[in-house]
C-alpha cells in the first residue's frame, strides 16, 4: 500500500519522491514510529502536521551521504518557511481583531537607524556652528565675494578614459577648465592658480587607465580634501540619458552632510558653483552622502504638475569616498590634516559613520 | 691591498715553463665551457649567448670576454655609487681569494679614465676600451639616478585586495539604500513647494488653496455663503486644469524664447503623456460613468420599471377587494 502511494505520489512530484526514498533510507537513524508518522503525514497532506517534525538532537549534518543531507535540509527550510508564514497570518489577525488598538507597526531595523550617534552631528540652530561657518575658508564664497573658477587636471601621462572624464565634468561645472599636467609639481602649480584668480583645483588621479582618486583644493590657502573615486561613468556609457548639458547654470542638492565633518565637505561641493543657479536650465548637480559614500549625480528635471516631477540623467557619475581632509593647500608632507581615513579604528564597527 | 703587494713578489717569480702551463690550462678551460658546452654562467637565447658572470665586462659569452678563459683581465664595476676596477693577472691564478685586484677610481670621470690607462698600460687594447665603455655607460646612469630622485616620484600604495572588495560591496549596498531618484525628486519637489523658484512654474495649487483659506480666515462669518462658492469654484477649477497645464507648457516655450530642441521634446513628450493622461482619466471617466454616475440613466430606467409595477399591482388588488 504503502510503495503503491509512494509510486503515485513520484509520478506527482520528483522531490517528494525523493525525499520518502530518503525517509525510508533513513529508516535506521530516526525512530520507526515517527518515520511511520511523516510517511502518514505526506501522504494525507494534512497541513496540521505540517511535515516532517525533526526530533530535536538531531541535526542535518550528520548525515554522511551529501544527497541525502541536501534533501533534508531542504526539508528543514521549508518547514522554517511555512512556520514562518503561518506566524505571520497569526500576527496579522490579531492585528486586524485588536483593531484599533493594535500595538504600532514596528519598524524594521536599517543601517540608518542603528547608526551610531555621532558627536559631531550638526544641530540646525546651533550657534557655534554658524559662527564657525561664518568665519571660515568658505565665507568668502557664501558671502558672494567671489565667483568659484575651477580648474582641473590629472596626474601624470593621463590615458583616454581619465581625459575624456576630466572633459566631461569641466561641462559639468560652469567656469571649469581643463590644463594637461606636464609633469608640474603640485607645490608649483598652485602658486600660479592663485596668482590667476583660480578657486579650486581638482587633480584627478588616474591608476591603469582608470580614474581613481580626486584632490579637491580650495585655492586661496582652502581645506584639501582627498577622495577615492569609484564607479566612474562617462556619458556615452549611461542608459536612456539625455543631450548634453548646457551651459546654464545648475542647482545643486547635498544631501544627507550631518557631521560637522559632512557639513565642511558639503561647503567644499557648494563652492564649485555658482550662487544663483539658472531655474531656465533645469539641471541639477546632486552631491547624496550615503554611508560615507557620495554619490555625485547630474540631472535634468522637469516639473509635470506641482505633485510630479520627471528627472531624466546626463552627465557624468561618479561615487566618492572621504579619504582626508587637510587644513591648508596640498602638502603631503607637512600638512595639517583634519581628518584621515584611519581604517583599522574607523572601519572596525559597521553601524558608525562619519559624514 | 697590503697582502696583494707581498704576494706579488712571489708571483714575479714564476717561471716561463709555468706561465705555458697556466696559459694551456686556460685553453683548456675555454674548451670546456666555450662555444656549445656548459657554463653555469651562460644564458642562452635564440640569437646571442650572455654571461652573467659579475666580473664580466660586455655581458656576452665570448672567448675574448668570458673572465674565466682569459688568465689577464679586468673589468669596472659599481658600488653604492662609486666606481672600482678589477685585475685579474696569471700570476694570482693560483689564488682564487686574491684573484681580483681591485682599486677604486676618481669620481671625476676625466680623472677615472686616465686611472685606468695608468692601470691598465700594456694591456691588450680591447680590454682597456671596453674597461672604458663601461666606465662611461655608469657614470651616466649614476648621473640619471641622480636627477630622478629630485623630481616628483609616484609613490605606490597598497591595495589590500579584501579591503577594496568590501569597499566595493558597502558602496553597492549604499547605493541601493540611497534611492536617489526619489531623494532627488522629493528634494524638487520640496525647492517648489517652497517657493524657490519662484513664478516660473505657474501650478500653486496649495499656495492657492493656501490664500483661500487666508482670505477665509480674514473674513467674517457673514461672508460663509461667498466662501461656499469658491470652494465649488476650486473643484471646477481642478477638472479644467489638465487643460491650463498644457497651455502654461506652451506658455512656458514662449517665454523662455529658448529653442533647445530637447526642451521642447520633452515638453511635447510630456505633453504627450499628459493628453495620455487625459485619455486615461477620461476612460477612467467613462468607466466611472459606467459604475456610479451611470446610475442616473440606469435609475431613471429602474424608475420607469417600477412604475409599471405600481400600476400592474394595483388594479389587481382592485379588484381583489371586490
Amino acid at each position: 500500500m504503502d510503495s503503491n502511494e509512494a509510486t503515485t505520489s513520484e509520478s506527482v512530484s520528483k522531490k517528494r519522491g525523493k525525499t520518502k526514498k530518503v525517509k525510508r533510507k533513513v529508516k535506521p537513524d530516526e525512530a520507526p514510529v515517527q518515520e511511520m508518522d511523516q510517511a502518514e503525514g505526506e501522504e494525507t497532506e494534512k497541513k496540521s502536521v505540517s511535515g516532517p517534525c525533526f526530533p530535536p538532537t538531531f541535526s542535518v549534518s550528520e548525515i554522511k551521504n551529501k544527497q541525502r543531507r541536501h534533501a533534508m535540509f531542504l526539508k528543514l527550510k521549508e518547514e522554517k518557511r511555512k512556520q514562518k508564514l503561518e506566524l505571520k497570518k497569526k500576527k496579522k489577525k490579531e492585528r486586524k481583531a485588536l483593531g484599533d488598538q493594535a500595538p504600532p507597526k514596528e519598524v524594521p531595523k536599517t543601517i540608518e537607524n542603528q547608526r551610531i550617534y555621532d558627536e559631531t552631528t550638526v544641530n540646525p540652530e546651533d550657534e557655534e556652528v554658524a559662527f564657525d561657518e561664518g568665519t571660515d575658508e568658505f565665507s568668502a564664497y557664501f558671502s558672494r565675494l567671489t565667483n568659484p573658477k575651477v580648474l582641473i587636471t590629472t596626474s601624470d601621462r593621463p590615458r583616454g578614459r581619465t581625459v575624456r572624464f576630466c572633459e566631461q565634468l569641466a561641462t559639468v561645472i560652469p567656469h571649469a577648465h581643463v590644463y594637461y599636467r606636464r609633469g608640474l609639481a603640485l607645490k608649483r602649480v598652485i602658486p600660479q592658480c592663485v596668482s590667476r584668480g583660480f578657486t579650486y583645483v581638482m587633480v584627478i588621479n588616474e591608476d591603469r587607465k582608470v580614474p581613481n582618486g580626486l584632490v579637491l583644493c580650495h585655492l586661496p590657502d582652502g581645506p584639501t580634501a582627498h577622495f577615492k573615486v569609484s564607479n566612474v561613468r562617462l556619458r556615452k556609457e549611461m542608459k536612456r540619458r539625455g543631450k548634453d548639458p548646457t551651459e546654464h547654470v545648475p542647482e545643486v542638492i547635498l544631501n544627507n552632510f550631518s557631521t560637522r565633518l559632512g557639513h565642511s565637505i558639503g561647503r567644499l561641493f557648494a563652492a564649485l558653483f555658482p550662487h544663483d543657479p539658472q531655474f531656465v536650465g533645469r539641471q541639477v548637480a546632486t552631491f547624496h552622502n550615503q554611508r560615507d559614500f557620495i554619490f555625485f549625480r547630474f540631472h535634468r528635471y522637469i516639473f509635470k504638475n506641482e505633485k510630479k516631477v520627471g528627472i531624466q540623467e546626463l552627465g557624468p557619475r561618479f561615487t566618492l569616498k572621504l579619504r582626508s581632509l587637510q587644513k591648508g593647500t596640498f602638502d603631503s608632507k607637512f600638512g595639517e590634516y583634519e581628518w584621515v581615513h584611519k581604517r583599522h579604528e574607523m572601519d572596525s564597527s559597521r553601524r558608525k559613520f562619519h559624514l | 691591498m697590503l697582502e696583494n703587494d707581498e704576494h706579488k713578489e712571489e708571483e714575479k717569480n714564476l717561471t716561463e715553463s709555468e706561465i705555458e702551463v697556466l696559459l694551456a690550462e686556460v685553453e683548456v678551460i675555454w674548451d670546456l665551457i666555450g662555444n656549445d658546452s656548459f657554463c653555469s654562467y651562460k644564458v642562452k637565447t635564440k640569437t646571442q649567448q650572455f654571461c652573467r658572470n659579475e666580473y664580466n665586462i660586455t655581458g656576452l659569452c665570448n672567448r675574448s670576454s668570458c673572465p674565466l678563459a682569459n688568465s689577464q683581465y679586468a673589468t669596472v664595476r659599481e658600488e653604492k655609487g662609486l666606481c672600482y676596477l678589477y685585475m685579474k693577472v696569471i700570476e694570482r691564478a693560483a689564488f682564487p681569494a686574491r684573484m681580483w685586484e681591485k682599486v677604486k677610481l676618481d669620481r671625476n670621470y676625466a680623472k677615472a679614465l686616465e686611472q685606468i690607462d695608468e692601470n691598465l698600460i700594456y694591456w691588450p687594447r680591447f680590454i682597456r676600451h671596453k674597461c672604458k665603455q663601461r666606465l662611461t655607460k655608469i657614470t651616466q646612469y649614476l648621473i640619471r639616478i641622480r636627477k630622478l630622485t629630485l623630481k616628483r616620484q609616484r609613490k605606490l600604495v597598497l591595495l589590500s585586495r579584501k579591503v577594496e572588495r568590501r569597499e566595493k560591496r558597502r558602496e553597492e549596498k549604499a547605493l541601493i539604500a540611497a534611492q536617489l531618484e526619489n531623494a532627488i525628486e522629493k528634494e524638487l519637489l520640496d525647492r517648489l513647494k517652497q517657493g524657490t523658484y519662484g513664478d516660473i512654474y505657474n501650478f500653486p495649487i496649495h499656495a492657492f488653496d493656501k490664500a483661500m483659506e487666508k482670505q477665509e480666515e480674514e473674513t467674517e462669518s457673514e461672508e460663509e455663503e461667498d466662501e461656499e462658492e469658491p470652494v465649488t469654484r476650486e473643484f471646477v477649477a481642478d477638472d479644467g486644469f489638465e487643460e491650463s497645464d498644457l497651455s502654461d507648457f506652451e506658455d512656458m516655450n514662449n517665454l523662455k524664447g529658448s529653442s533647445d530642441e530637447e526642451e521642447e521634446a520633452e515638453e511635447e513628450s510630456s505633453e504627450e503623456e499628459e493628453s495620455e493622461e487625459e485619455l486615461e482619466e477620461e476612460k477612467t471617466k467613462a468607466q466611472s460613468k459606467g459604475k456610479a454616475p451611470l446610475k442616473g440613466p440606469i435609475r431613471k430606467k429602474r424608475a420607469y420599471v417600477e412604475m409599471e409595477y405600481e400600476q400592474e399591482t394595483e388594479p389587481a388588488q382592485k379588484s381583489k377587494a371586490t
